[in-house]
This record gives structure tokens, sequence and C-alpha cells, in this order.
């Protein structure tokens, strides 16, 4: 039954991705075709009093140029413009009227024959605004955070336990505004199809998002709008809400009944979303053997004017250490910039990054080993609900990257491990994420010839949505791989959620499970039907699909193939959709966890730091595809990577405007930062949270990642570190 | 981006015309730096003269014992030619330690020499910067400086120079070889390049209708005790925090000879006849190199965010002279410091 699910099969896709095959949204074209290119505010809150287009409408070649004062309709109700995954508060409207909530924001559109002509004639369009008091830091405005939804009931009296504690660590970590710097640009090909019809091709993690958005926006029918996105070059999250030049393009060619493509420069993308700068306050306390008494955690994030932004960054102390006093709290700062967005593990890369570094503090304050303190609290329920696990494998995660680590060997004293001139530290840190899953439809057309095409609207954000869908498809109709093809992320296909979260795995691949089901179900009747059938007198339940035939279960040897069965009956074609729904069961907590270990060598006097050795052991139900499953947690690395060392989007807070939006002046690591990786799945079967086991990897892979290197920073150098990230000034004396 | 005109200079003495004669114009040749800029809008030339064509691609050996390098010659040929890396392989390491190789195959030396600082002010358009618009204001002076200059700084502008190949070209006494209208110069390359004062709009003493049309290393090469040493917040690919470079000639263990440049410090690579001056006759030894490090920095001020970078750039001028005085020269390639 399982030929592909739990194999390492190379890419479906892959082929057609390093030929050029693969077609991204900033790569369909149309007759006709023209091009928008942005002009961003330069002020961070004020007013547009004038907005003169006049030289820029002067260049030949210059179509266009639409502003908040000069466009077609919007919508002007906010329910439009809130999208299956927008915060709280209301949405953002590029071009909607003269205000200036952030830096960067889109205020007009200049639309031309060519790009360069666009962006040549950007640069003409005179732009007079009247500028209001604005504050974009975070640290400054500390003082006006508000309270949000607390993210988990208190429980006991944590403030009272903390300061009976016989021991205490108490800090503030501080994780910096980061962008998620995909690849791919920010695009939109928006076709005019004639008739008020519009194809959109879009860089989105959600094309039915996208197009019940667009629809709202444009009011326009459900049957006008078609968006596609059929292969992403990466998103991590800055694609889960459409993001502003979809609505761009789409106004442009309803202003001009003309196909229009807009792709933003890098620079422009920094005016997207982002990770939102964070203080996250930690406190623990605890007895001197290491029982926890009281956990403590608050974090004060960035959010715009606007909306509401929050994530789930305290609480996960609740999943993973036993106390029997906690208190969590999440609160904002609402600022002059444009609202964050889910970025890789939102909240978990953040607030496990602070809870780990503590618990790494409290360790050495304790006197113990890091894990010997984390086996220690270690909860088998999460304490907030009270519940038992699917499955909780962090234990072997420890013991077996633990193992692959050496960590047994280390001294545990700080600036005791050296090498000649550099210091060497491990560190090491727990992550956690959840195994979310959602109502997916799939659509199977079985042919007569053996193939199958499956098809859904979820998008493939790289993470290898099609390979692992094909993946469970061939095991399920006992085909072989190559025989099954896969259409995604087209707004007609059947119903999917965004792609995000690290739900689409489970959820797709159950939903590929139940419509072949449906086609087993008809073949089943098919076969029997042929007069004198091998399969007449079994039971539908005991016949399986396998190596193309339709075949009894066991060793009977009682077989019809698929072509014969359908011809049978003279169908050329079999088509099934269906809709998965999980039953819902709120008796057990759902989680993946992983332990990461950091090795870093750190030149004593000059401290250029080098991560020479990450291992990462992950505990995630069952693996799909050890292949890209194994990619995935290696890119969760790398990126951690980036977030302990590299990454801050840095704010002139006199202008409110980013001063590193480029790739260049914003790090990121590069091949010479990254060494060794050993990527370890633990294996953790469990036949609770779904019949494949299947959990989920697009989160997990960075959380912890940043804590066990600031860790390991720490043992290399006696240095604690709590602004990210660690640079090398911040190790010199 | 704006409008520009292209013109394609067939020779030295028509570049120069085409620049005289258009007072808006620039020479480009491989465009790595100029083209970033202009698609920044930092950069608004209403010409640019395409001089990659000119025949000043020669590396060739001067009547001295020294090498002339024409100002065409891609930075990954003279990183990677013979003569460079036997006899002053100082400077193919700085230009191997700088940006990355698809750079480095389309930038020229002439070029490299030109490339502007890397100050997040100058590149936005939005902010004060009186070095690209004179009077408006230095906004990195109280802003956000951490990478900014120590040395030689002016309340116009804290603008550091980013190449690193000049930091060695400066420590082996390169001249640099101009044409202009009103014929041909040279001058030390430690001349090239200006301290910003209250003209940072003026990043070299080129004049506008000039061109660089070599560099000439003298023969002093320092083939053996030499080692550039480049620190920055990434292992590859980034700007230097502060580079070194170093050449020394030994006697035994005496220091007959001396070179130290520093990158990353000030708006031009930084050298000091004072602190080479008290290495020689000296013992190689550390606490002598300490001393050098101590003159070389001497006068160094410190803004709001690289205060950092005077104790960062002692130690990395003492490490690199240990470096250069035991014969192991700093890899560009393995990215432990050794």
């Amino acid at each position: 039954m399982n030929a592909y699910v739990g194999t390492p099969t190379s890419r479906i896709d892959g082929r057609a991705k390093v030929t050029g095959a693969a077609k991204y949204a900033g790569e369909f074209s149309a007759d006709g075709l023209v091009h928008g290119f942005v002009v961003e505010a330069t002020i961070p809150r004020g007013r547009i009093v004038r907005l003169d287009a006049t030289e820029a409408l002067k260049v030949a070649g210059v179509l266009e140029v639409l502003t908040h004062a000069h466009r077609p309709p919007l919508a002007d109700k906010d329910e439009a413009w809130k999208d299956e995954v927008a915060p709280e508060g209301l949405p953002f409207r590029p071009l909607y009227d003269d205000m200036i909530k952030f830096n960067g924001q889109p205020i007009a559109l200049v639309v031309a024959e060519e790009w360069e002509t666009a962006k040549f004639a950007a640069t003409l369009v005179r732009i007079d605004y009247e500028q209001d008091g604005f504050a974009t830091d975070l640290e400054a405005e500390r003082g006006r955070a508000s309270e949000m939804d607390k993210p988990h009931k208190p429980r006991g009296d944590a403030k009272a336990a903390l300061a009976a504690a016989a021991l205490r660590h108490e800090a503030d970590y501080l994780v910096p505004t980061e962008h998620h710097n995909p690849m791919e640009l920010y695009a939109t090909t928006t076709v005019w199809e004639g008739g008020g019809k519009l194809t959109v091709y879009d860089k989105t993690q959600g094309v039915q998002n996208v197009q019940k958005f667009l629809c709202a926006v444009f009011d326009k029918k459900p049957e006008e709008i078609r968006v596609l996105s059929p292969y992403v070059g990466g998103a991590f999250g800055s694609g889960l809400r459409p993001q502003y030049q979809v609505v761009l393009a789409t106004l442009a060619a309803l202003a001009l009944k003309r196909s229009v493509r807009v792709v933003l420069t890098r620079q422009q993308m920094y005016g997207l979303g982002y990770r939102p700068m964070t203080i996250e306050h930690v406190a623990l306390g605890a007895r001197p053997d290491g029982t926890l008494d009281a956990i403590s955690h608050e974090a004060i994030a960035v959010t715009s004017r606007y909306e509401d932004f929050s994530r789930n960054d305290t609480g996960w102390a609740e999943q993973l250490y036993k106390s029997s006093n906690s208190h969590f709290s999440h609160k904002l700062v609402d600022l002059d910039v444009s609202t964050p967005c889910d970025m890789r593990a939102p909240g978990a890369a953040s607030g496990v990054c602070a809870l780990e570094c503590a618990m790494d503090e409290l360790a050495v304050a304790l006197k113990l080993d890091p894990i010997e303190l984390r086996l220690k609290c270690y909860s088998d329920r999460d304490q907030s609900e009270g519940l038992p696990y699917t499955s909780k494998q962090l234990r072997q995660c420890y013991a077996r990257g633990g193992e692959a680590f050496g960590w047994a060997r280390r001294n545990p004293a700080p600036r005791s491990m050296r090498e000649g001139k550099e210091l060497v530290g491990w560190g090491m840190a727990t992550g956690v994420w959840e195994a979310l899953q959602m109502p997916v439809a799939v659509r199977i057309v079985l042919t007569a010839n053996g193939h199958a095409e499956v098809s859904c609207a979820a998008s493939d954000i790289g993470t290898g949505t099609y390979t692992i869908v094909a993946q469970v498809a061939a095991d399920a109709l006992g085909l072989p791989i190559e025989n099954i093809s896969v259409r995604l992320a087209d707004s007609t296909l059947p119903q999917a959620p965004v792609e995000g979260g690290s739900w689409m795995a489970a959820s797709s691949a159950h939903a590929v499970l139940g419509a072949a089901e449906e086609i087993r179900r008809e073949l089943v009747h098919l076969a029997k039907a042929i007069p004198g059938s091998p399969l007449a007198d079994l039971d539908a339940a005991a016949v399986t699909l396998v190596d193309g035939m339709i075949a009894g279960n066991g060793k009977s040897g009682a077989a019809v193939s698929i072509p014969d069965a359908m011809r049978h009956s003279k169908l050329e074609r079999i088509e099934k959709e269906k809709l998965n729904q999980f039953a819902e069961d709120k008796s057990h907590a759902r989680n993946t966890h992983s332990a990461v270990f950091a090795e870093v060598k750190i030149d004593e006097e000059l401290g250029v730091i080098r991560v020479t050795r990450v291992v990462s052991a992950v505990a995630a139900g069952r693996i799909l595809n050890t292949k890209t499953g194994r990619s995935q947690i290696m890119g969760g690395v790398v990126w951690g990577i980036g977030m302990a060392l590299h990454e801050e989007t840095v704010m002139d807070h006199r202008f409110g405007r980013i001063m590193n939006a480029n790739i260049a002046e914003y790090h990121i690591p590069v091949n010479a930062d990254i060494r060794d990786i050993d990527v370890i799945f633990v294996d953790e079967p469990d036949d609770r949270i779904n019949r494949l086991g299947i959990k989920g990897l697009g989160e997990i892979g960075i959380v912890g990642v940043p804590a066990a290197i600031a860790n390991a920073v720490y043992h290399a150098t006696g240095k604690r570190i709590r602004r990210f990230p660690i640079t090398l000034d911040k190790l010199l004396d | 981006m704006n409008n520009f005109q292209y013109s394609r200079a067939g020779d030295v003495a028509d570049a120069i015309r085409l620049l005289a004669a258009d007072p808006g114009a620039k020479l480009i040749a491989g465009g790595t730096n100029l083209i970033d800029l202009m698609k920044e809008n930092v950069e608004r030339p209403s010409r640019l003269i395409d001089i990659s064509r000119l025949p000043l691609r020669d590396i060739e050996e001067t009547a001295d014992g020294g090498l002339r390098i024409g100002a065409l010659v891609p930075n990954s040929d003279l990183a990677y030619h013979p003569l460079i890396n036997q006899r002053y392989p100082l400077l193919a390491s700085a230009i191997l330690a700088g940006a990355s190789a698809q750079l480095r195959n389309m930038a020229s030396v002439g070029g490299n020499l030109m490339q502007r600082t890397r100050c997040p002010y100058f590149y936005d358009t939005a902010t004060p910067c009186n070095k690209r618009r004179p009077g408006t204001g230095c906004s990195a002076l109280d802003g956000l400086n951490r990478n900014h200059a120590i040395l030689g700084t002016s309340k116009s502008c804290i603008a550091t120079n980013p190449s690193d190949m000049s930091v060695a070209l400066a420590a082996l006494g390169a001249l640099v070889h101009i044409a202009g209208p009103m014929g041909a110069r040279s001058v030390a390359l430690t001349d090239f390049h200006r301290l910003p004062d209250d003209k940072p709009n003026l990043d070299t003493i080129l004049g506008r209708s000039e061109i660089i049309t070599a560099i000439e290393l003298p023969p002093h090469s320092f083939p053996r005790n030499y080692s550039y040493l480049k620190i920055r917040d990434r292992l590859s690919y980034a700007f230097a925090l502060v580079s070194v470079a170093a050449a020394i000639e030994l006697e035994g263990n005496a220091i007959s000879e001396a070179r130290l440049a520093l990158g990353g410090v000030a708006h031009k690579p930084w050298r000091s006849m004072e602190a080479e001056a008290a290495l020689r006759g000296q013992a190689a030894t550390p606490d002598h190199f300490g001393h050098a490090a101590d003159l070389l920095l001497q006068g160094a001020t410190p803004r709001a965010h690289n205060g950092f970078k005077i104790a960062l750039a002692r130690r990395a001028v003492v490490r690199a002279l240990i470096q250069a005085a035991s014969a192991t020269p700093q890899s560009q390639a393995h990215k432990k410091i050794a």
C-alpha cells in the first residue's frame, strides 16, 4: 500500500522548476500586456495634499497614473477588504484615500507600455504631504502597550510563586522586526479576458482567498474572476493575505480594460508584512532541584494603527514544562507602520526563542544540565487544557539529537571549550509547533488508461505539496507515481484554505484519501459487474487498489485490471470530488516537537561567530516524504541561524523609515555561514491524530534554532546576548 | 531610474571629450555599483559613456619592476593573475574578500576605485544626505551609524569607503594614472580618495572630465609576510566593519619594512606613516603591533553606535600583523580566522 508515502521521493515539479518551464505570477503574459510601477509614500503618517502626475503622463508610453483621486471604484465597506486571515481591525486599502498610514505605502500606480518607462515616469510624480506626528519605536512606546486576549488562562498564582521561588530568572529578550524576503518578488499579472472577466496570476499562498477578496473589493461575481498561482517562489507567510499589488494590477486592468502586470521591487517588498519586533519578558521560578513553580511570559509586540495583529508568542511553556503556576500575556503597541503578518512559525519563532534562552539561563543558575532541566520539567500534558498528546516523542528528540551531537561530552562551564583562538560553545533548545488540519476538497479524475489527475485549489509554496499529493494518490490508487498528475492553485479547483500553519500536508493528504476511496468504491462496483468477475463474491471492503489492479486482499489472487473494469462499462473516466472534514476531537493536544543542538566557534578577540554544526531532531508524526521533509527542516535551520545572527530590519525612528530595505544590507545567511546540518526524524507513530499519522513540518524547523545558537554563544563566551541578532560587536568587551 | 543618453567611447581621448561635452555624463564599465545607484535614483546621469571596450585591459611589467594594471581589468582577472598571485598576494586576497564571484567578474579595477559609500542615507533619497545632496545635512551623524567612520570624519559626513581592493592598494603604495583634457597625471592611491571635510559629495580628486587609465604597483610587493583580514557581519558577501591590509618585511625577527592600511573606518583607505615607522626596526611582537595599531587609530572618534570599531580595529591590526609575521595570511576561502 505504501510504495511512496514515507519514502524519499523527488519533487514531481522539480524538472519544471529547474528548466524554467514552471511559470510564476510575474512571468505570465497576454496580448497587449502593460506594466504598472508603484509610487510609494516617503512619510510615515499624514495626508497627501497634492499629487501631480502631469510630467509622468507626458512621458511617451505612459498610459495612466492611478491615484486615490483618479481610479475605478473600490469597495467602501470594511468587510469587503477583510480576507480570510485578516486580523481584527480595518484593513489597509491601497489608493483608497489621501491618508498616509505608513512609509512605503503605495500612493500611485504608473501604467506604461514598458516596465522601464513606468519606473522612470514614477520618479516624475510630484507629491506634497501634510505630515502628522508619528511614532515607530516599540521600545520608546512600550508604556502604551495594551493587553490583547490572554493566550492561555492563568493557572494558580504565578506572581506569588515567583516571589517565593528559591531561584528566579527574569529577563527581557528582544526579537527585532524581520522581513521574509522570499526569492520571488511579489507579482500579479491580471489578464483582461473581455466581457468583464479577469484571470489573475498572483503570487499568493491562497488563490481562493485572493479570489473572494478581489470579488468583494471590485464588486465582481465569483465567475468573473479566476485566480491562479501554480508556482510560488517562497512566501513563508508573506503571501497569506492578498498583497497590495494584486489590487493595483486588477484596478489598472479594470481602468484600462487591458492586461496589466505589477511586479514589486525588492525594496518595495519591505512595505509589506513582517515579523513584528517583540519584547519577550520571561520569568521562571524554580526549586533547587529544577522543579518549576512558576512560569510567566509576557510579549509586547508591534502592530499598525489600523489592525491588531497578534500571534501566540507566549504560552508554549504550557506544552513543554510542568509548572503549577503560570501566567501569559500578549500586549500590542500600535505604531505608524504597516500591519505585521505571519512569518514562518509566527509567535513561536520569537516566543520559544525567549523561553528557551530563559530555560538555559535557569539551568546555569541551578547548575543543571540544560537537557536534565527540561526532562525534570517535561510535561506529558498540555497544561492549558489539561490534555494528553496524540503523541509526543520529545524525549526521543533529546536523546537521539543529543547522541548524534555528542552532548554527553560537553563541559558545562562557559568558556571551558576552545580550539586555538576560538572559543567553542554547545547549546541546545526545544522547539514546538501545532499539528493543525483543515477541511480540504480534492477531485480525482481517473482515466481508463490508468492515469489519474488530482486537483485542488491548495498552493505549493515550495514546500512540496505537488509531490506529497502525488505520493498519497499513487498509493491510494495503486498506481505508479508517474501516472499521477497534480493540478494546484487555481481558484476554480476544489476548496482549500491558504497554505500555512503547517496544516496543508495532513489536510491535503487526507482529502486525497477521501476522493481515492470514492474512486475505489466505484471501481469495485465496476469490477464486480463484469460477468464471471473473480471479485464477485468479495465484500467491497476486502478489495484494494494495487499495482494497477482492483484486487482482493490476501492471497486469493483475485484481480481485475482498472482498464478492464472501466472499459467493460464503457467508461473512459471516473471523476470523484470529496471534501475531507476531520472529526473534531478535543480530547487530545496536537503538537510537533524538536530538540535543536548547535555548535558555535567564536574568535575570542574578534568576536567572529561560526555556526559549525546543528543537529535538529524532529518528532512530527509520520514523515510523508523524507527527502522534501529533510529539505524543509534544513531550510528552517538556516533561517534560524539567520534569526540568531543576522536578520534585523533597521528603522530610523526620526524618519519612520526602514534603512536596510534590500538584501545587501538586510543580512541573511550566505553559504559561507552554513556548515553541517544534521536532520533526524524521530519515529513517532500516531494513530489518533489522523489516518496517516501526519503532523506537518512547515514551521517546526525554525523553532528553537535561534535559542540553541544563543545558548551556544553563552556557553562559548560567558556572554548572554538577549537582543537579537547576535552580532559580533555585542561580544566585544 | 531616469532617462539617459548612451555613447560608446572609441578611445580614451573620445571618452574625455564626451565627458567634457556633457556635465551630467558618467563613465560606465562593469556598472556593478552605478546601475544599482541609478535604480535607486541616487545617480541620475544624463549620459552613460560606455568605456568597456577601451583597450585598458592589460597587465604589464613596468621598467622599474612594478606592474601596470589597465583600468578595465576585471577584478577577478586581477585576483587570479599569476603575477599578482606570485608577487602581490595581498592585493589578490583583498579583492577576493570583496563582493561575490559574479560581481568581481563584472567589476573593473577603475570602477572599484570609484564605488560609492554604502551609507543607508546616501541610498535613500527620502532622507537628507550631504554626499547625495550637498547642504541637506548628514542623517548618519545622529542616526544609525553602526557601520560609519571613526577616522577622518567631518560634521558633514561620516560615510566610509566600501572597497577592499583599495585598502590593499593603499598599503602597497599604488599609483593611479589619470588622463584628462589637460593631459595625463598620476597620484598616489592614498591621495586619490578624499576625506569628506565640507565637500562629501566629492569622493575622489578625479576631475569631472578625467578618466582612470591604470593602476601602477611599485616593485615592493611583500610576497611573503602579508595578510588581508576582513571582519564583517556574516562570513561572506558583506561590507567590512573593519578590514586590515598588513604587509611587512622581516630580517630575522626584526621588521625592516611595514605597511598598514584600514578599511571600513574612514572615507578613504586609512594609512599612517607614523604607525608604519614605529614598526620599522622593531621585533615582530604583539606589543609592537599593538603600539602601531594605537598610532594608526590615533584620533579615532566614535559616534553613538560605532564605538566598537576602535577596539575591533586595534585587535584586527594586531591579528593581521601576527598573521603576516608568521607567513600565515588570512585565507579568504576558509572563514576561520587564522
